[in-house]
């Protein structure tokens, strides 16, 4: 039973991309949300059976590894599954109206939106879900092209050049993946994950396909200095892309990189290299924030602020210990959901200004101020501060660096959030200085709740995270790599 | 009732509150009212069984697991009752102010739902029953203030969040680390009276004054210690209330009730003396004083002065802590509230008189004592209650400062009281001569402005009353000190069964 919901959890969204493909142009809006929750509806009991009774492994027609393609749902991918599923929805709500109202100011795009999202999806799950490395490069490739295709459905020449820019990239990227896994099945003789861990040994093959493999997931994950596509990648395209794009798929092949670095190489004894990616990790942090400062748009501003928070990912390879494990995948919980939040929020105040210079949000929030104060409680995640998930995620951080003695990282994480809230300052500062009329009423709202609420459900998941995180820690303790536990 | 519920209690009334305030309409005015008033009346009802239970010897706590490793607590202990009560006592008032003051301003929703989670947040600062919670509620003050300061959302205030902002989140950042810092090292930042154990002393002499300083730095920028004073007089452009409640209730009393925690429940007062940490912020909060004092002098803005006297009042706290005797503690905590009584009562006079009659300045009030006696009176009552003058409270937390600094051996603090008294009466005393005894200038008289519809009385009642009440609080305060139920009372109860034995 557990086994099928697992293999459902992938199928499910691939069949209804390839079902809303081939509906007639109309039925494609119309059926997306119902593709939504159909797609989610294989996660709760799976949640409960994995919460319950542990690991679900399915071998895919029988065959077992190291023959066969396998599946495993451990807490890690349990997790990450359910932080794709809660952003589904709120954006299941958002995307319809927003396409329909982007459509109206000449907009395009909305018709193949949903079969791409859920192909993306579909991909995004095999990724969180594979017990082996190719399975694994296949969710990274699909998804990689399916990001492509959604950036491109901005239109206009800044769109597509942003999204030319990133398929050669990530075709790049997963090139120099999958030469590495190469490598690996040349040294071990198997894709498996687990079983991969025992057979290798230290040596040039593994050495080489560790600079590979790091190298390209890296790419993919958009660490300094591998960063310079994702601004324009995210900034330009349509809002619910965005989201997706920044919360989601830039986050996708950090997991992987965590899974086969703390299951192979840190065993192997490469670990040494894990302070490479911390510094980097404490320059994108920097880099980033500084870049989110100089922006005069409101998602150039957005998007560099995920290039900053991207970096607090990697600043466990040095600390390496399973509190900084935990807590970095409790940051990119409380990320993800408060950068949807904060992308789909930017995209309702730019579509209602018809303009995204930050200079025009003056007096802007009387006709949306649900917007605004998503935006607000957005911030108060991305800056770590209280009761927020980010604010857990970054406690926990800086707990694991202090414990190491490391102070590089901590003095990097707390300028980190003072530089987030100066350059996230300039969104909020005019949120309380909407104009009114004489009568102290405030103007009409100029945008309907539909387009208002599914951003601050998404806010107010990532405040909730703050109060709930002893759930996902729970999930993701006995999925923790042996190293680290 | 079960024991922890009451702390959780008190927390969610004007939690809740706020969250219905800012669903209600604009103009649904009765309705935020009678919510406004049931919440703060309700309030008031919990923190009174809640501190009958405390002198009972009762406790009251509340675990709220927060990561594996730590854990939120909520607890009553007479120190957070006695910043708890004065905050529930004093919101209760400033909300009848503010419904007054703010009548037919826009915005109300807003003011009232983030005025009631800013009480909320002091309340949790208050029980905070260890570090973290602390930080988490010290925070949370941050943000819930910032749109209060920013309220009017002209340039000047805009201008004024972001220095507020810039200022409290740097000391957010450093009370973080220290907060982390410690819990890594003891595996637990719960207050205990006599400060954190450490069992077989791993941590070094430096390693405990590095995170002294993280922590008191930190909550020094809200206590607004000198120099992390700056934001303070910028943030007057709030309205009245909005300053009444910074002053002497929430911001800058969290600060100094934080500083107390700090130095007694975390560090350790022993510790503080012999790693030099108390008598060093000794000095800071004396140069605070003599400083914040100087600064008002100078002042011509009525609000700004009353800002700087804040900074050299709230130290006197600071200083009391940090003498280090049980004298002067008892001084530093009752006029945790005597402040608060007085302070609060300075700013609702200074509101009156701007919303009746147009008066900001210094210069304007000239002979003002004619046009609103009653305000007038509440103002020199509180005046003479800062300047030390018995038998207004004022002269009670300076005595028992007084003997603290004997006690400690100390004389050279007697002389900054001394100093410090004397500045507040070079500021105030010509103030009142002018406001009392010279008659205003026929053009400035014209000046004034009628700006409210006051009935038959010199200003609204809304106004009026509450200024009166907290003025005859603070003079009662300090007459009826000597009796069992007065603050000073509380101030030796903590002092005896907490800290000194």
């Amino acid at each position: 039973m557990s086994e099928a919901l697992v293999v459902l959890m992938v199928l499910l969204p691939l069949l209804l991309a390839g079902m809303l493909l081939l509906a007639p142009g109309g039925w494609r809006q119309r059926m997306g949300l119902s593709a939504t929750l159909l797609s989610v509806a294989p996660l709760p009991p799976l949640l409960w059976s994995v919460w319950h009774s542990g690991v679900v492994e399915v071998a895919l027609g029988g065959w077992q590894p190291p023959l066969g393609i396998a599946l495993r749902a451990d807490g890690l991918a349990l997790l990450l599954l359910t932080l794709t599923a809660l952003i589904a929805l709120p954006l299941g709500l958002h995307a319809g109206p927003w396409f329909r109202a982007h459509a109206t100011v000449g907009g395009r795009g909305g018709e193949w939106f949903w079969p791409l999202w859920l192909f993306l999806w579909s991909s995004l799950n095999l990724l969180f879900l594979a017990a082996d490395l190719f399975n694994a490069y296949v969710g990274l490739e699909l998804g990689g092209l399916a990001a492509v295709a959604l950036v491109a459905l901005g239109g206009g020449r800044d769109a597509l050049q942003a999204a030319l820019r990133y398929l050669l990239l990530a075709l790049f990227a997963s090139m120099l993946y999958l030469l590495g896994v190469a490598l690996l099945y040349g040294a071990g003789g198997t894709l498996d994950l687990a079983l991969l861990g025992g057979r290798l040994e230290s040596g040039v093959a593994s050495r080489a396909a560790l600079v590979l493999i790091t190298l390209g997931l890296s790419l993919k994950g958009a660490l300094v200095p591998f960063h310079f596509w994702l601004p324009p990648a995210h900034a330009t395209a349509p809002a619910p892309v965005s989201a997706l794009l920044s919360a989601l798929v830039v986050k996708a092949p950090l997991v992987l990189l965590l899974r086969i670095w703390f299951e192979l190489f840190v065993p192997l004894g490469f670990g040494a290299a894990g302070e490479v990616l911390t510094l980097l990790g404490v320059v994108a942090i920097l880099w980033g924030s500084l870049q989110a400062l100089r922006q005069q748009r409101i998602k150039p501003l957005v998007a560099w602020s995920t290039v900053a928070q991207l970096g607090y990912l990697f600043l466990v390879f040095a600390i390496a210990t399973g509190l900084a494990w935990s807590a970095t995948l409790l940051h990119l919980t409380a990320h993800a959901l408060a950068k949807a939040a904060l992308f789909l929020a930017a995209g309702n105040i730019v579509l209602a200004l018809g303009d995204d210079r930050l200079s025009s949000l003056r007096g802007a929030s009387h006709g949306m101020p649900l917007t605004f104060f998503t935006v607000g409680l957005a911030g108060v995640s991305l800056m770590g501060l209280p009761p927020s998930g980010g604010f857990v995620a970054k406690w926990l951080l800086l707990q694991a660096a202090l414990e190491q003695g490391r102070w590089l990282p901590v003095v990097a994480i707390l300028a980190g959030s003072l530089l987030a809230a100066a350059y996230l300052f300039p969104l909020l500062r005019h949120a309380l200085t909407g104009t009114l009329k004489p009568t102290g009423e405030s103007a009409g709202r100029s945008l309907p709740l539909r387009l208002e609420l599914p951003p601050l459900l998404l806010a107010l998941l990532a405040l909730l995270l703050g109060v709930l995180a002893s759930w996902p820690l729970a999930l993701l303790k006995p999925a923790m790599p042996v190293v680290l536990s | 009732m079960n024991s922890g519920l009451l702390p959780l209690a008190v927390l969610l009334t004007s939690a809740l509150a706020g969250v219905v305030i800012f669903l209600l309409r604009e103009r649904q005015h009765r309705l935020r009212t009678g919510v406004n008033l049931t919440a703060a009346l309700l309030k008031l009802l919990l923190v009174g069984l809640l501190l009958n239970g405390v002198l009972q010897g009762r406790e009251y706590t509340l675990r709220i697991p927060f990561t594996d490793g730590a854990e939120l607590l909520l607890r009553a202990d007479p120190l957070a009752l006695l910043f708890l009560s004065l905050s529930a006592v004093l919101w209760l008032i400033t909300t009848i102010y503010a419904i007054g003051y703010l009548e037919g301003a826009p915005h109300r929703s807003r003011f009232f739902g983030f005025f009631s989670l800013c009480v909320s947040a002091t309340a949790g600062v208050a029980l905070a029953g260890n570090l973290l919670t602390f930080l988490l509620f010290f925070e949370l003050l941050t943000l819930t203030t910032w749109p209060l300061v920013v309220h009017r959302g002209t340039e000047k205030a805009l201008r004024a969040g972001v220095v507020y902002l810039a200022y409290t989140l740097g000391g957010g950042t450093l009370l973080l680390l220290g907060t982390v810092w410690l819990h890594t090292l003891v595996g637990s930042t719960l207050f205990v009276p006599g400060g954190v154990t450490d069992p077989g002393g791993q941590i070094s002499a430096a390693t405990w004054q590095a995170i002294a300083a993280l922590l008191l730095l930190g909550v020094g920028v809200k206590a607004a210690l000198v120099p992390l004073h700056g934001w303070l007089p910028r943030a007057m452009v709030a309205p009245a209330p909005v300053s009444a409640l910074l002053h002497a209730v929430a911001v800058v009393k969290a600060g100094a009730f934080g500083v107390v925690r700090i130095l007694y429940d975390v560090v350790g007062i022993e510790r503080a003396v012999a790693l030099n940490i108390a008598p060093l912020l000794a000095m800071l909060a004396a140069a605070t004083i003599i400083w914040g004092s100087l600064r008002a002098l100078e002042q011509q803005n009525l609000k700004r002065r009353l800002a700087f006297s804040t900074v050299s009042q709230v130290s006197y706290i600071t200083l009391g802590a940090a003498m280090a005797g049980p004298l002067a503690l008892i001084g530093g905590l009752v006029h945790l509230v005597h402040q608060g009584l007085m302070k609060i009562t300075l700013f609702f006079c200074a509101g009156n008189l701007a919303k009746t009659l147009g008066v900001h300045s210094v210069g304007q009030m000239r002979g003002v004592g004619r046009r609103m006696p009653l305000t007038m009176l509440a103002f020199t009552l509180a005046a003479l209650g800062m300047i030390g003058l018995p038998p207004m409270a004022g002269f009670v937390s300076k005595w028992y400062l007084g003997l603290g600094a004997l006690e400690a051996g100390h004389g050279g603090w007697i002389a900054v009281l001394a100093l410090s008294s004397v500045l507040n009466a070079a500021y105030f005393l010509p103030l009142l001569y002018s406001v009392w005894f010279r008659s205003p200038l026929p053009q400035e008289e014209g000046e004034w402005q009628p700006v409210l519809q006051r009935g038959g009385h010199e200003t609204a009642l809304t106004l009026l009353l509450p200024t009166l009440f907290v003025a005859l609080a603070a003079l009662l305060a300090g007459l009826f000190a000597a009796t069992a139920d007065s603050p000073l009372a509380w101030a030796e109860l903590i002092v005896r069964r907490e800290y000194f034995r």
